[in-house]
This record gives C-alpha cells, sequence and structure tokens, in this order.
C-alpha cells in the first residue's frame, strides 16, 4: 500500500465498513501483531445537524508523512481516512489507525497521532445549523507557532 | 508578487502583494479590517512549509498561507 492510500479523503461521511475492511484485509498477514482502529461518530449535540470541514491537503500530506515516518521507525505503519464537506450526525467523519508488532507501541501510537491530529492538521471544522456552517471557534486549536504576524 | 493565501474560515480572496519578507506582510494584514482580528491566532506557511519566525526572506511567486485555529476528526 502506497502512502498515497495510507491517508484518503472522501466527499461526505466515511464508508467506515469499507474502509476498515480494506485495511484489515491489507495488514493481517504482514505480521502485525496489534491493529488499533479509531472512528470517530459525529454526536447529536447542541442543535447541529451534522459538521463540515475544509482540508488544506499539501500541508496535510506532509504531516501525515512526518508521522509515518516516525510510525515506521517503530515498525509501525499510520492509516487515516478523513471527510470534506459535509457529515450528518451518526455517521464517520474521521478513523485513524496503527498496525504494529506490538501492542504498547501501537496503543502509544494511537494516542498521540490522534492527538497531534486535532492540533496540528489543517482542517477546519463547522457546525451545521439550519443548513448554514458555522466556524467552531471555540473547539479549534491554534498551531504551534502561531501568531508570527501579529 | 507573492500571493497570500487565507485558509479555512477566514474567508478571504487571495492577495497578490510586491513584499521581500514577512514583516513587510505583517505590516500590511495589519491594516487589513478582514484579517487584523485573526493575526494572532493564524499559524503561517511559506510554499506549504510550516514556519515558526519572521525572519523569512520572500521571492517573486513565493505563497503564504495563513492558517487559522484547526480542528480536525
Amino acid at each position: 500500500m502506497t502512502n498515497e492510500n495510507k491517508l484518503q479523503l472522501f466527499d461526505g461521511d466515511l464508508p467506515v465498513e469499507q474502509i476498515t475492511n480494506n485495511w484489515y484485509k491489507e495488514f493481517k498477514d504482514s505480521n502485525f501483531g496489534a491493529i488499533i482502529t479509531f472512528v470517530g461518530v459525529v454526536r447529536d449535540e447542541d442543535g447541529i445537524d451534522g459538521l463540515s470541514f475544509d482540508i488544506y491537503e499539501p500541508i496535510l500530506n506532509s504531516w501525515f508523512e512526518s508521522w509515518q515516518n516516525k510510525a515506521n521507525d517503530l515498525n509501525a505503519v499510520v492509516l487515516m481516512a478523513h471527510s470534506k464537506g459535509d457529515v450528518l450526525n451518526h455517521t464517520s467523519s474521521y478513523i485513524a489507525a496503527v498496525c504494529s508488532p506490538k501492542r504498547r507501541v501501537a496503543l502509544e501510537l494511537i494516542d498521540e497521532f490522534v492527538e497531534d491530529f486535532k492540533k496540528s492538521a489543517p482542517i477546519w471544522k463547522y457546525d451545521l445549523i439550519d443548513g448554514k456552517r458555522e466556524y467552531a471557534q471555540d473547539r479549534s486549536t491554534a498551531i504551534n507557532g502561531a501568531g508570527i504576524l501579529s | 508578487m507573492v500571493t497570500i493565501d487565507f485558509l479555512g474560515p477566514i474567508n478571504r480572496d487571495s492577495l497578490q502583494v510586491d513584499i521581500k519578507n514577512l514583516s513587510e506582510l505583517s505590516e500590511i494584514l495589519k491594516k487589513d479590517e478582514q484579517v487584523s482580528s485573526w493575526l494572532g491566532n493564524c499559524a503561517v506557511a511559506v510554499n506549504d512549509t510550516m514556519i515558526s519566525s519572521k525572519d523569512i526572506a520572500l521571492s517573486d511567486g513565493d505563497k503564504v498561507s495563513l492558517l487559522p485555529p484547526v480542528c480536525g476528526g
């Protein structure tokens, strides 16, 4: 599987079973003892109909590549799928996975990978309310190093 | 000219400006009502590489991107 296929972007909600089944088929014979998958599901809260996302792909790709290199140094692999555009409540917008020979490496890496994703990946979230997009500013995090032009 | 892209929710069209460094860009954007309030929270990339210092020289054809606070997932 090429790096391109390890990071997959979809218009709208994710076909979760298709993505995770394909990852399992791809890696189950590669002697990884641990395959950990995290599936993010949009929750119905605060009156939203769903979420919507903008992604800046060039920097997302380089961010993902740096994580792939870090994982490879631990003999592991990271995988990710994310939605672009609108994703309604109770469907999935984000899946991350780690394949590793050892359980402990996979458990620690999925935690670090998902946390860094939340604060560094160039993705912007909007609430969908009455058909309009509202930037989720209060749940967003300034990227490390922000503010140099102020 | 240097192209300035405003990503995500900033909601401003790209700019073409004649500048030689990021300090000059900072002075221009501080006077831009649509953008000035974002500057404190925006990260910056030059030619799609994230940077952490304003001491960067810019050349004709370079692209500067402003990245407001993120929230994937």
